[in-house]
């Protein structure tokens, strides 16, 4: 027997869950993998389900929405795609965005919604199983996505995403409309470091470690490790432990 | 819901119901094992399959078993939300169990039917759905529904007879109506016709009639040449914006009624169409407007780009257009030759097999025609296989009539976007449910009648439209509707995670997040249409959505990745 991706769905009520059950009416075959959670709109796919659903080794996760103009609830399927791409960026550090998609059924293209599906099983039967099903290096994976968790459900990043369309289409609060381009690049220094902070606490959550160890662990420089355990202190999110001869080693506030 | 805190809600005791659905679900999917399999599952407490669980033994096995075994939770797998949701939570209900205490698992329209040459694949699929389901069971909570105000006004789309029937039984009834037609004119395709099977009336006289009910009802305000640009809200308060022949102009409506009709599809390339001596049904019938017009020799080819590849559908009203036409051109020169050329003869019902009957009796002739054999129509005859005799008749003609089906209007799409409902295959609007809510769109307070759903004939069209017409005065009678009550929140226990970063005013597309006078984040409940966008975005994590809250997807996850 091959592989058999598994596959999580996240469907609108409106739009594309309408458009599975009519594929379904309509009696269009498609591949038996995906799983729906059906939810009432696109938008409220939390960045975090699509984060533990792969942590959890699913192979791939599809979230469908209303076409752009087309949702029941006027935007939420903008405010998804700006959540997803996130998403993305944090899963491209580890290679693995291609395992999750997100696209657009309306509620009459029950042909078009069989067709996505087969694409996508497709798609992730050509990657393979799922990284963390992998006995070597699963349980790496496994940690890394559990961080990318933690940074996806920090404030900073979720303030950032939440604003997005507001401060890069109508305007922060002096009214200014943030270049897209800036908000990328603010967008991607705050994935990368709070992907290194949400690393660096998971590592010290039971054990003290120094600047050192964690430069060695994380394959990060010196400077910035120190950068973020000065950040990690200013949250209150970690202390000092205990001093080994002159090196401090730090550990997470429990 | 206050009637039903006397039940327990914790712990949970699920009951789960599988349902065969006849054979759509049971003939792929072993329904009895997979209720065995759900009792093997967390708080799972019963598990059963019936034929029919929407059936009333079905409700009344759900109602007993909730009795007998204690039933706090309820799960069926079955057909789909969309349709059956309310059923069951009605159900429920009755049962003394809070109506949000009940989760539906689709096995049907999307796995049985969608699976059905790989049944041990779909099999496992089910067993996941289910286990997911049951999961989400555990962690629902008993809700009260929120209340809509209701708007008495309706707004009906197409002014054919389907859409003036449904405007006059609203406006009768005291509503204030509007009715939208893109032409120039009320009266839709009958405006073409000659006259009406079976009743053989005028159509222009028919048609009169009901336009001067129209005229003199006070409360019905007709817009022609008027398109619908964009439309907003829900069930009981929709905003329309009109664009009526270059001006815009807005209406507010508690519910519309999409009866747009079809059209007669012209056959270009087929049979020699041209439109003077190779015609449309549509198209003899303004001929027949002439009433010196009579032909000698008249070939009708029934089934014209209808039942094939592209159309796979017979289009329902055309055997009784042909036969009625041949009547007429028979009785105005009885020695006129009227040949129809069928396929099968399509004409149920007491009239229309009386009409058939009388077009035997008055020497009109039908024969058959296999579609591998088409007809081929010559300068002077048409040519046709005839299995009886196994050769080729060669029929003279002046006239030949082609009768082909109708056919979708080419914007349904457009339109069905902006209502947000779906098509079926060929194009025309898709009701909630074939049998069970044919008038009905499975989106709360738009309704369908006539042709823009299937080829329909007068009478049909009419029912249909007064059918429309009831369903949405059930709304517009009352002044309030009760809507969903699965709407986002700040509970109480997160109030102090919230830091008042107010991004989730942003998001929200209803306005419906305020920050209060005391500097609280608020959630308006009658404004809040339950997307849940602010809870996926909220920094904190501290709003939640009803019914579908963190805790109840997760679980979902959860349990689709244990096993």
């Amino acid at each position: 027997m091959g592989f058999v991706p598994k596959i999580l769905g996240f469907l609108c009520n409106w739009c594309s869950y309408a458009g599975a059950d009519l594929a379904g009416v309509s009696r269009i075959q498609y591949p038996p993998n995906v799983r729906v959670v059906r939810v009432m709109c696109s938008g409220r796919v939390d960045p975090e389900f699509v984060l533990e659903a792969l942590k959890r080794g699913i192979d791939g996760v599809i979230v469908l929405g209303c076409h752009p103009g087309d949702c029941h609830y006027l935007e939420g399927n903008y405010e998804e795609q700006t959540k997803f791409r996130m998403v993305e960026q944090f899963l491209a550090i580890i290679g693995l965005e291609k395992r999750v998609r997100l696209d657009w059924v309306s509620a009459s293209e029950g042909a078009r919604f069989a067709s996505i599906i087969s694409d996508f099983v497709a798609s992730i039967g050509a990657l393979g199983s799922s990284p963390v099903k992998d006995e070597m290096s699963g349980p790496e994976v496994k940690h890394k996505l559990e961080a990318m968790i933690m940074a996806a459900g920090t404030d900073r990043v979720r303030a950032l995403v939440g604003r997005q369309r507001k401060i890069t289409e109508v305007g922060n609060v002096y009214g200014e409309i943030v270049p897209k381009d800036k908000f990328d690049g603010l967008l991607a220094t705050a994935i990368r470091e709070e992907y290194l902070r949400s690393q660096i606490l998971l590592s010290i959550e039971k054990d003290a470690k120094s600047v050192k160890d964690l430069t060695a662990e994380l394959n990060a420089e010196p400077s910035e490790i120190l950068k973020h355990i000065v950040a990690l202190r200013g949250r209150n999110l970690i202390n000092y432990h205990d001093i080994v001869g002159n090196t401090p080693l730090y550990i997470k506030i429990k | 819901m206050t009637e039903n805190n006397d039940i327990q809600v914790d712990p949970p005791r699920i009951g789960v119901f599988v349902c065969h659905c006849g054979s759509n679900i049971g003939g792929l999917l072993d329904c009895k094992k997979l209720a065995e399999y759900a009792e093997t599952l967390p708080d799972v407490v019963y598990g059963e399959d019936n034929l029919y669980t929407c059936s009333e033994t079905g409700l009344s096995s759900i109602k007993k078993a909730i009795k007998e075994h204690e039933l706090n939770r309820v799960v069926v797998c079955s057909c789909t939300p969309r349709t059956h949701e309310p059923l069951f939570r009605k159900t429920v209900q009755e049962a003394g169990l809070n109506p949000y205490l009940f989760n539906f698992v689709n096995i049907r329209d999307q796995c049985s039917w969608v699976h059905m040459k790989e049944p041990e694949a779909a099999f496992d699929k089910a067993k996941d759905l289910i286990r997911m389901g049951a999961a989400k069971a555990t962690k629902l909570e008993p809700l009260n529904k929120n209340i809509v105000n209701i708007n008495p006004v309706a707004m009906i789309i197409g002014g054919g007879v389907s859409g003036m029937s449904a405007a006059l039984s609203l406006s009768k009834q005291g509503f204030k109506t509007y009715l939208i037609e893109k032409e120039p004119m009320l009266g839709g395709l009958v405006n073409d016709l000659y006259t009406l099977a079976p009743a053989n009336v005028k159509s222009s006289e028919f048609l009169e009639k009901m336009k001067g009910e129209i005229a003199s009802s006070s409360n019905l305000e007709v817009f022609t040449s008027t398109v619908v640009k964009s439309i907003q809200g829900f069930v009981g308060q929709f905003s329309v914006d009109l664009d009526n022949d270059g001006t815009l102009v807005k209406v507010d409506t508690g519910i519309i009624i999409v009866a747009i009709g079809a059209k007669s599809l012209k056959p270009f390339g087929l049979y020699g169409y041209d439109g003077s001596n190779v015609v449309t049904q549509l198209e003899l019938e303004s001929m027949l407007q002439d009433e010196s017009y009579s032909p000698k020799n008249v070939v009708m080819i029934q089934c014209v780009g209808a039942r094939n590849a592209e159309r796979n559908y017979c289009s329902s009203v055309c055997c009784m257009t042909a036969i009625k036409n041949a009547l007429i051109l028979k009785e105005r020169d009885p020695s006129a030759k009227v040949t129809v050329l069928f396929r099968d003869i399509y004409m149920p019902g007491i009239f229309q097999e009386k009409m058939y009957k009388k077009a035997r009796d008055n020497g009109i002739i039908f024969l058959k025609y296999s579609p591998e054999k088409q007809p081929v129509v010559e300068q002077d005859v048409v040519k046709v296989h005839n299995e009886f005799i196994n050769d080729v008749v060669a029929i003279p003609r002046d006239m030949v009539v082609l009768s082909t089906p109708l056919v979708a209007y080419d914007d349904n799409k457009e339109l069905g976007q902006l209502l947000k409902v779906p098509l079926q295959e060929n194009g025309f609007f898709l009701e909630a449910h074939v049998k069970l809510r044919p008038v009905d769109f499975a989106t709360d307070g738009i309704f369908i009648g006539g042709a823009a759903k299937w080829p329909a004939d007068i009478t049909e069209s009419i029912s249909q439209g007064l059918a429309a017409a009831s369903r949405a005065s059930t709304i517009l009678s009352s002044e309030m509707l009760e809507v969903e009550g699965a709407t986002a929140c700040l509970p109480e226990v997160n109030k102090n995670l919230c830091k008042g970063c107010e991004v989730c005013l942003n998001v929200c597309p209803f306005k419906a997040i305020v920050k209060n006078q005391n500097g609280d984040i608020e959630v308006i409940q009658a404004l809040c249409k339950g997307c849940g966008t602010c809870v996926a975005t909220c920094t904190r994590k501290a709003l939640t959505i009803r019914h579908f809250t963190n805790e109840q997807i997760l679980s979902e996850i959860i349990a689709l990745t244990s096993e």
